[in-house]
């Protein structure tokens, strides 16, 4: 019968990526439950110093698959991995991460193994020995609450920034294992030739901590500078409404909403965005926003926690003057 | 190059979503259908590649009825010709079953890419490209910003967008590409465009037609259940910070998100 939680941890350039200790410490606490262990799955190469980290997490064993051709993500190569594991050990739920690898991911794996996916999840649970899991629909207009059938493993995503990390336990111990696999070149069509750092190397939307965004009331690109001195202070990353995307203000990958990215951040700080659904659909998971606005009837003063009325061009400023001197 | 381009009919996203009594799925009263805004991509980045290359676009949908409209509408676009497959026992179908009607109906074209929007923005589960792709055995890039075929139309260049960056990615065809919000502005179908569309062919199969057994796809084949739809969480009710001028409304909301929300 199939038995365990497997993680699929994160690496970029050898580096661990936070959702990985999101997704070891969820497998954690639902494992408990089960009574199972906890596998982490670490793909990379030259990787296999990392393993020990995810068991101060929560992980009973990393399986290791070193390889340079995992060095960097590729569908081709992590799914024939994956699955050929999968099939090998028999996991009953694997979990990895709702971030474009692992949405790129859950999909291939999805049909190779003939299984259920339950993507972007931000609520697990266990019911009768099968995972639960509570997803956003309609970028969170509405929920949905889903299980599996006839499905093993049971696969879902979890959204980054929603589930908290365990205090690392430094006394725990971790069997770490090499995977065994095969991986052939004729498998691998497809290659990485370039990888673009986006300039200052910001924290993407969908991992921030902090969030301050700005739309249609920011009247034009020049003055988001005002936003940006804000964001620089609290380590904030700039986002921005759908209206200033498609006025050209900003790049597309800063857009917030529906059509854009689904946000969780511990602060969402909304300046001169009115708040139509589709915006707030991306954001309304924000553990506490912010929102300043001219205009006392602005939608987006429903769903804050804390509102200014007032012009974002004296607010904004003062508002940075102000936690300058706090901090 | 002859490219499919797989379209989904979806609730337009000004949609205030009412769940439905049995909470299984939304009131559908009232809805504006519109075509998957990713899939307006798709179809963009598909005409955009035949202008260049030649050969032929053709659209694919999974019914109910209805998406005959927005299939017209990527003919109107200037699509050649659509496939709609409208039969009973498609209902209820998850990602994967709709994957595999859609995989029974391009294996038998001939084809070079196949677009797909990176997620239907109703469920949003994103998953049909990748397991398409997988049942087709192509590669896919998913989340693609920009597309380039090389000048043999042999292979593409695909900048996929990533968590803080961009991957330049090369794969030969056939491939699967998933489209994201960037990759092009899409046209708008002209007049002359919505009147060619309706003589434009649109052939409307069965499951029986493509040799797909009911029990494999649709709700009985679903490895996914709905156990029930909520709506979001209510917010708790917010303050509105006061004060005389802005500065002093600025220096009480930093007090508050210092001392009350423990944000900062």
């Amino acid at each position: 019968m199939a038995q365990g939680i497997w993680i699929v941890a994160e690496q970029r350039e050898g580096e661990l990526r936070k959702i990985s200790f999101e997704l070891v410490s969820e497998a954690r606490r639902l494992a408990d439950k089960m009574g199972q262990p906890v596998t982490a799955l670490l793909l990379g190469s030259n990787i296999k110093q990392k393993a020990s980290e995810l068991g101060k997490y929560g992980a009973d064993k990393v399986m290791v698959a070193d390889d340079e051709r995992l060095a960097a993500y590729t569908t081709d190569a992590y799914a024939r991995v994956i699955a050929q594991l999968a099939e090998a050990h028999q996991p009953a739920i694997i979990l990895l991460g709702a971030s474009v690898q692992g949405k790129d991911l859950s999909g291939r794996l999805a049909a190779r193994l003939g299984v259920g996916v339950a993507q972007e999840c931000v609520e697990f649970s266990i019911e009768d020995g099968n995972l639960v899991a509570k997803r956003p629909i309609y970028a969170g207009k509405a929920y949905a609450t889903v299980t599996y059938k006839d499905s093993v493993p049971q696969m879902a995503t979890a959204r980054p920034n929603i589930f908290e990390i365990n205090e690392p336990d430094e006394s725990r111990s971790v069997e770490v294992v090499d995977a065994e696999f095969s991986l052939d070149d004729t498998h691998l069509k497809t290659t990485v030739v370039d990888v673009i750092q986006e300039a200052g190397g910001k924290v993407d939307l969908t991992e921030a901590e902090r969030i301050v965004s700005g739309g249609r009331g920011m009247k034009g690109p020049e003055h988001y500078s005002i936003l940006e001195e804000l964001a620089d202070l609290i380590d904030a990353t700039v986002g921005a409404s759908r209206s200033a995307v498609d006025a050209g203000w900003r790049p597309h990958s800063d857009q917030v909403g529906q059509t854009g990215k689904v946000v969780s951040p511990n602060l969402y700080v909304a300046c001169g965005i009115s708040g139509a659904i589709q915006h707030l659909a991306g954001m309304s998971t924000s553990k506490v926003i912010v929102a300043i606005n001219k205009d006392p009837d602005a939608p987006i003063f429903q769903k804050a926690d804390y509102g200014v009325v007032g012009d974002l061009f004296e607010v904004v400023p003062a508002l940075t003057e102000a936690l300058r001197k706090m901090l | 190059m002859n490219i499919v381009v797989c379209l989904k009919q979806v609730p337009d996203t000004e949609t205030q979503i009412k769940i439905a009594p049995d909470a299984k799925g939304i009131v559908t009263d009232n809805i504006k259908w519109v075509m998957n805004p990713y899939d307006e991509y798709a179809v963009e980045e598909a005409l955009r590649i035949r202008e260049k290359f030649g050969g032929e676009v053709t659209i694919v949908g999974v019914g109910p009825a209805r998406v005959t409209e927005a299939i017209r509408t990527a003919l109107a676009m200037g699509a050649d010709k659509g496939i709609l497959v409208d039969d009973p026992a498609v209902t209820g179908s998850d990602s994967l079953g709709t994957a595999k009607i859609l995989a029974a109906v391009i294996k038998d074209l001939a084809y070079d890419i196949v677009l797909c929007g990176k997620q239907g923005v109703d469920d949003d589960y994103g998953l049909v490209g990748a397991s398409l792709a997988e049942l087709l055995d192509i590669p896919q890039i998913s989340v693609v910003v920009k597309l380039e075929m090389n000048e043999d139309g042999s292979s593409l260049t695909a900048h996929k967008e990533v968590e803080g960056g961009t991957f330049v990615i090369q794969s030969p065809l056939p491939a699967l590409i998933t489209a994201q919000k960037g990759l092009n502005e899409p046209r708008y179908a002209s007049l002359p465009g919505i009147m060619k569309a309706k003589k434009k062919p649109l052939d409307v199969k069965t499951l029986a037609d493509l040799g797909l057994d009911a029990g494999d796809v649709g709700e009985s084949g679903a490895k996914i259940k709905v156990i029930q739809l909520t709506p979001p969480a209510e917010r708790a009710p917010g303050k509105m910070v006061e004060g005389e001028t802005p500065a002093e409304k600025a220096t009480k909301l930093a007090t508050l998100l210092h001392e009350e929300a423990k944000i900062i």
